[in-house]
């Protein structure tokens, strides 16, 4: 495959570093382990959160280890995870997204107040909510593509617009589980459902993460689109002058982001059991920072969606790790920050190692 | 319609029709005439050299050929017929391939995701046909450089050289008409360099017409049917390889003259 991801053989190897030739100074073991992390960009976020689940299992009190308390942490990770899918595709494509925690308020408080207030069928309700949520991502990427406005302002200005909206919209009032369960809108609660096997208990909302994490990790390395997407983050010139539509391909990635959005709205609302525009306040940066601790670079071009979700995954296991241990919540915070700067110039590290 | 053929084409090629005419174009950055009021032709089976200074405005013209940057005005003809071409897109349909001189390859993606970048093999189901595209490309690869083996590592960890020889194998791979190479050899080795130039022979024999931007006049005069010389974005005239001299050549590169305005001074200066 052409992205940078997969194992050639050793000769190639030795190819390269004759090659490169300034590799000889450095220690051969470090300079081996800067290129096996370059190969496989999901490799360092994987042996960042197996290193935390193996500490946090021997240094706890046992708690950490045990079942319900994964399980408690996936149903955490869900909603993170899902939206942090749609920021990876817009930073692969050298984008940001710092609207992407208010589309999902809002679809989910349309969601709920179409099927409440207006009697929507629970079904028009949610295809409603996800149409919302995809044509804000389109409205993102028609500021990105057509009038080339730089992703961090465009979506900075989105954000507050799309605040206002939701809690124009919603007046500010709430709409619980149970009101929807009680009025046979379900469905749209459907995602907080719990699946236990044995002790580990999660939701279908976790289920449905997992597979939207195969089906874009799948579109993303094997289909043409998937491939732009990279083309386009890497050098926007160059995938222009291989004939590629580079502002067709940044529309797309944000409207299909949108969408992603909106099915992360429908999760939201299962995992919190309301309808309340104080939801899922942190995302925006919860999901950015999923995307950097997972190796993809804020620069476009390089990643991997299955890095995200070990990102995300780790920020759960870090604060589930600490809290566990007795570390406040400030402790923890500042944990996580340290975290990002460490993985972000890991990353830089690792790339320097082809350069 | 204007004159293009001018004293300077060969008279021979006056009958047959030109694969290629682009007439009288024009490309502006701001108040820079990159490239004003040019024309130049390309029949099937020749090599025009396209040479001229730093600047000159050669790769310029050729991007309003590829499609890379339109001309502000002008007129793009391609076998007689006048064409529209907006984008790169709009080339490739008429059969223009490119070889730029910065390669314009994707950094992170590999040897065959660059050459099918755009224009992806896929199998029945839609989905990326890595295999025929790896398997493609190696055999173009193995054309130009018997001995480039890295095809599934991203292209920056390539040699100069290397990634130039991706940036040929895109643009011979889908069977150009018209094939624009804008110094393809710079970054070559004398092995490789051999190998392109038995490469541009070949496909002259095939009957495309290649626009050869260079600036190492011997490969000028080994490759080149007729030679176009640009100086400050106007064209100073085309000649046929075999009625001038390389000091002919030269002189029109150096000081903007055409060989019938060169007195044996100028040519005594330049060689000095
Ligand atoms: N995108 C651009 N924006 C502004 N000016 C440009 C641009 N591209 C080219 N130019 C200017 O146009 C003129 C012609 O440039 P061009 O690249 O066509 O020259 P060239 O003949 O290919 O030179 P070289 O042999 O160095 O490649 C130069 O003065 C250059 O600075
Ligand atoms: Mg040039």
């Amino acid at each position: 495959m052409a992205v940078d991801v997969v194992a050639a053989d050793d000769t190639d190897d030795q190819e390269i570093a004759a090659d490169a030739g300034q590799e000889q100074g450095r220690g051969n073991l470090v300079s081996s382990i800067q290129s096996v992390l370059h190969r496989y960009p999901a490799l360092s976020p994987a042996l960042v959160l197996l290193a935390a689940y193996v500490v946090f299992t021997f240094l706890g009190d046992g708690r950490f280890a045990r079942l319900d308390t994964t399980g408690r942490m996936l149903q955490q990770t869900a909603v993170v995870g899902v939206l942090a899918i749609g920021q990876t595709i817009i930073v692969l494509t050298a984008g940001i997204d710092l609207s992407i925690g208010v589309i999902a308020i809002f679809s989910h408080l349309f969601m709920a107040r179409l099927a409440m207030n207006n009697g929507w069928p629970s079904i028009l309700a949610l295809l409603a909510g996800f149409v919302a949520a995809t044509l804000f991502g389109t409205l993102n990427g028609a500021l990105v593509s057509k009038v080339k406005l730089p992703p961090f302002i465009v979506t900075l200005g989105t954000l507050n617009i799309f605040v206002a909206l939701g809690l124009i919209y919603s007046q500010a009032r709430e709409i619980s589980g149970d009101d929807l369960r009680g009025s046979g809108n379900g469905l749209l609660v459907w995602t907080g459902k719990t699946i236990s096997f044995g002790s580990l208990r999660i939701t279908t909302g976790v289920l449905m993460v997992v597979v939207l994490y195969a089906v874009f990790a799948y579109v993303l390395s094997n289909t043409a689109w998937g491939r732009h997407i990279y083309a386009v983050g890497d050098d926007a010139d160059a995938a222009a002058l291989a004939g590629i539509d580079v502002n067709r391909v940044k529309l797309s990635a944000y409207a299909v982001a949108g969408l992603i959005y909106g099915i992360g709205g429908w999760i939201l609302l299962g995992r919190a059991d309301t309808a309340s525009t104080n939801n899922a306040g942190g995302a925006n940066l919860d999901t950015i920072t999923a995307v950097v601790i997972g190796g993809t670079s804020l620069f476009g071009g390089r990643g991997l969606i299955w890095g995200t979700l070990l990102g995300a995954l780790i920020v759960t296991v870090y604060n589930t790790g600490l809290s566990l241990a007795g570390v406040n919540q400030d402790y923890r915070t500042l944990a996580i920050g340290i975290l990002v700067i460490v993985a972000v110039a890991i990353d830089q590290w690792i790339r320097k190692a082809r350069k | 319609m204007t004159d293009t053929t001018d004293a300077t084409v060969p008279a021979g090629r006056a009958g047959d029709q030109p694969l290629c005419e682009l007439r009288n174009i024009r490309i502006s950055f701001g108040g820079l005439h990159a490239v004003d009021d040019v024309s130049v032709n390309l029949y099937p089976g020749e090599v025009v050299a396209l040479v001229g200074g730093n600047g000159a405005g050669k790769s310029t013209l050729m991007h309003a050929l590829a499609g890379a940057h339109p001309a502000d005005s002008g007129e793009i003809w391609i076998n007689g017929q006048p064409v529209t071409i907006h984008n790169p897109r709009d080339a490739r349909t008429h059969g223009v391939e490119v070889i730029y001189q910065k390669l314009a390859l994707a950094d992170n993606i590999d040897a065959a995701g660059n050459v099918f970048l755009g224009r992806e093999l896929r199998t029945k189901t839609g989905s990326l046909d890595d295999e025929a595209m790896a398997s493609a490309t190696q055999k173009v690869l193995a054309r130009l450089n018997p001995r480039f083996k890295n095809l599934k590592t991203a292209v920056k960890s390539l040699s100069g050289g290397q990634r130039q020889s991706v940036a040929i194998a895109r643009a011979v791979h889908f069977n150009a008409r018209i094939l624009i190479m804008d110094e393809p050899t710079a970054a070559l080795g004398p092995a490789e360099t051999a190998q392109v130039r038995e490469l541009i022979t070949q496909l002259k024999a095939e009957g495309i017409g290649i626009f050869l931007i260079s600036h190492d006049i011997h490969d000028v005069f080994d490759l080149a049917d007729r030679i176009s010389v640009m100086a400050q974005g106007q064209l100073v005239g085309t000649v046929d390889k075999n009625a001038v001299t390389k000091d002919e050549v030269l002189a029109m590169i150096i000081l903007g003259k055409r060989p019938e305005e060169t007195t044996p001074d100028d040519i005594a200066e330049l060689t000095s």
